[in-house]
């Protein structure tokens, strides 16, 4: 059984659809990036896998289980699924440290030491162990992203959500956080990417799905997207990447 | 007629400044003649009341040594001026210029200052003393000064006990006024109704009506309070009204994307206002907060209006014996002296916010 089976989900703001019967299913290990021109709703997908925003129609399961519409625990689901946003959106008032052990100890109940060491294994992971006492402002956008991965993965999701992860930093320091993505995915992590950088899309991702008009319109291996597209609009985009120089 | 420097082919000629520095000198020896005049007159009659010619000289010289002062800036300002003229440089003509306005200004504005104390002195000592004695009759003020400081205790602890219950209930109401969705609604709507209607409300009047309101309606418990807890009790509804709005503004003033970030993690609404939007609104609050307290600190003198004996009443009792209001003046400057520093306390506080916002920090 899939990880996620996402069923022809329909998302509205007012009246632009976004979203229109869009499917999609993930399988445990499996890494997708989504692309597609902005504005095409890869973020709306993300959280409403997460359930940040509400889906209108469709019906989104995780195992199998029904998580879009009424009496889902939405807190509890949210504790499977990580996202990591364009923006980090550390807690500004909280030290890095304290930004990763929050939460798996207000909420998995994990004691203070048990919830330090396993935020120092990770940060150390990404290179931060130094960091641990600083708070966000005092760190380069790249390290607050990689705190921001750090932060996501102290709740040992089920499915990683990242959102453009890399749009906000300078060029120099894309590296180093896909670097990061790059280990998870080879230590078999479920994630799902939204992603201008068609490069490592081709490189880290299992398959590759070209979002238009609400829904995936062309789906495949990074090779068959990026290689051989078929459909004219999946052509169109690529082409218009290369003449910006983009790929 | 005139070229502008662009027609002429020359740079623009220097500025000099000159009738702004004749009108500061004129002023200055003006106010110089008036703080003359006003010393020999008040002073005379100071010392004709008795008052040591020490004091009176005290009070004196530094107004006269300030003329001096003023006088030195007017004559400065017209002799840059005159400087400026004779320069055989452009730059230095321009420079004397400056140093002329400078001056000018600077006289122009002590010359004002000087004004008003001098216009404050002969109200004081206008139709014999009158506003003087009225006021400041230090005699009435001395003797009178044990019964005022123990009735303003009456208002300390009434500020104290309500601030106090302001910060947590104001807390409480805002938080019902931010509740989300749907089974929000009905506290969102209480919250509202009840912000509505004790900012809409006097606080003399809300005092009022609970003062010698409840204490008519028999309630057990709430009509045998005393007045300093009734007076509690209304400036905590009035301030908690005013309070969970500032509270508000800093609830939502944190951004929605940190909202989503704790969210995501698994947090409740209620875990997120602990641990994320209370800590970061309670930092961009602290000054329009502390504005809050040095209001109600003034607003306890209104709990006379229910017969508490606080400073106020205290001091309005001497003022009717004595015909004569100087134990009030004693009450105001308790209250000026206890809000002075808390303003500036608030001026730095939100000076050191704009160094932080400007520094690019959260
Ligand atoms: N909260 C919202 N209210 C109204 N419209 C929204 C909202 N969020 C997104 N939209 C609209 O929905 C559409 C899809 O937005 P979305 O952010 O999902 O696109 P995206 O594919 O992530 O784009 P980008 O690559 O620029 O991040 C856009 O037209 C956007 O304007
Ligand atoms: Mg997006």
């Amino acid at each position: 059984m899939a990880l996620l089976e996402i069923d022809r989900i329909t998302k509205r703001y007012g009246a632009l659809e976004v979203l229109s019967g869009l499917s999609l299913q993930v399988d445990e290990h499996e890494v997708v990036c989504l692309i597609g021109p902005s504005g095409c709703g890869k973020s709306s997908l993300l959280r409403c896998i997460n359930r940040l925003e509400d889906t209108d129609s469709g019906e989104i399961r995780v195992h199998g289980e029904r998580i879009t519409g009424k009496g889902v625990d939405l807190d509890r689901l949210r504790r499977e699924i990580g996202i990591v946003f364009q923006a980090y959106n550390l807690f500004p008032h909280m030290t890095v440290l304290r930004n990763a052990t929050l939460a798996p100890m207000a909420l998995l109940g994990q004691r203070r030491d048990e919830a330090e060491a396993r935020a120092m294994t990770l940060l150390k992971r990404v290179g931060l162990a130094h960091k641990a006492a600083e708070h966000p402002d005092r760190l380069s956008g790249g390290q607050q992203q990689r705190v921001a991965i750090v932060r996501a993965l102290m709740m040992n999701p089920k499915l990683l959500l990242l959102d453009e992860i890399t749009s906000a930093l300078d060029p120099e320091l894309v590296a180093e956080v896909l670097d990061i993505v790059r280990t998870l995915a080879a230590d078999g992590m479920t994630m799902i990417l939204a992603t201008h950088e068609m490069g490592f899309a081709r490189e880290v991702s299992d398959r590759v799905c070209f979002l238009w008009q609400g829904q995936v319109h062309e789906e495949g291996t990074p090779d068959a997207i990026f290689g051989d597209p078929q459909k004219e609009k999946t052509r169109a985009f690529l082409r218009d990447l290369v003449k910006a120089g983009r790929l | 007629m005139a070229m502008t420097a662009a027609e002429t082919g020359g740079p623009t000629p220097a500025r000099l400044h000159r009738a702004r520095s004749v009108l500061a000198l004129l002023a200055a020896l003006g106010m110089g003649g008036l703080t003359a005049l006003t010393a020999w007159r008040i002073g005379g009659y100071a010392m004709a009341q008795g008052i040591a010619p020490v004091l009176v000289a005290l009070a004196a010289l530094p107004l006269l040594a300030a003329c001096v002062f003023v006088a030195r800036l007017g004559v400065l300002a017209v002799l840059f001026s005159r400087a400026g003229k004779k320069a055989a440089e452009i730059h230095e003509a321009r420079e004397f210029g400056a140093r002329a306005s400078l001056r000018a200004w600077n006289a122009l504005a002590w010359s004002s200052a000087l004004a008003i104390l001098l216009g404050l002195a002969w109200l004081l000592a206008l139709n014999d003393a009158a506003v003087s004695r009225t006021f400041f009759d230090l005699g009435l003020i001395r003797r009178s000064a044990g019964a005022i400081l123990s009735a303003f205790t009456v208002n300390i602890a009434i500020f104290v006990l309500s601030f106090g219950l302001i910060l947590v209930w104001a807390l409480v109401v805002a938080i019902a006024r931010t509740l989300p969705g749907e089974a929000g609604r009905p506290l969102r709507v209480m919250a509202t109704a009840y912000c509505d209607l004790f900012r809409g409300l006097p606080a003399v009047i809300t005092l009022y009506l609970i003062g010698f309101g409840l204490p008519l309606t028999n309630l057990p418990v709430l009509s045998s309070l005393s007045s300093t807890a009734y007076a509690v009790i209304a400036l905590t509804l009035t301030y908690g009204a005013y309070t969970s709005e500032v509270y508000r503004a800093g609830i939502e003033s944190v951004h929605h994307s940190l909202v989503s970030a704790a969210r995501s993690l698994g947090f409740s609404h209620a875990m997120t206002l602990r641990h994320v939007v209370i800590p970061l609104a309670l930092r961009t609050i602290a000054p329009p907060l502390m504005n809050d307290c040095i209001s109600l600190q003034k607003d306890t003198a209104l709990v006379s209006v229910i017969g508490t004996i606080d400073a106020f009443n205290q001091s309005k009792i001497i003022a009717a014996n004595d015909f004569n209001l100087s134990a009030v003046t004693t009450v105001a400057i308790l209250f000026v002296a206890l809000t002075i520093p808390q303003a500036r306390l608030v001026d730095r506080l939100t000076r050191d916010m704009a160094g932080r916002r400007a520094a690019g920090g959260a």
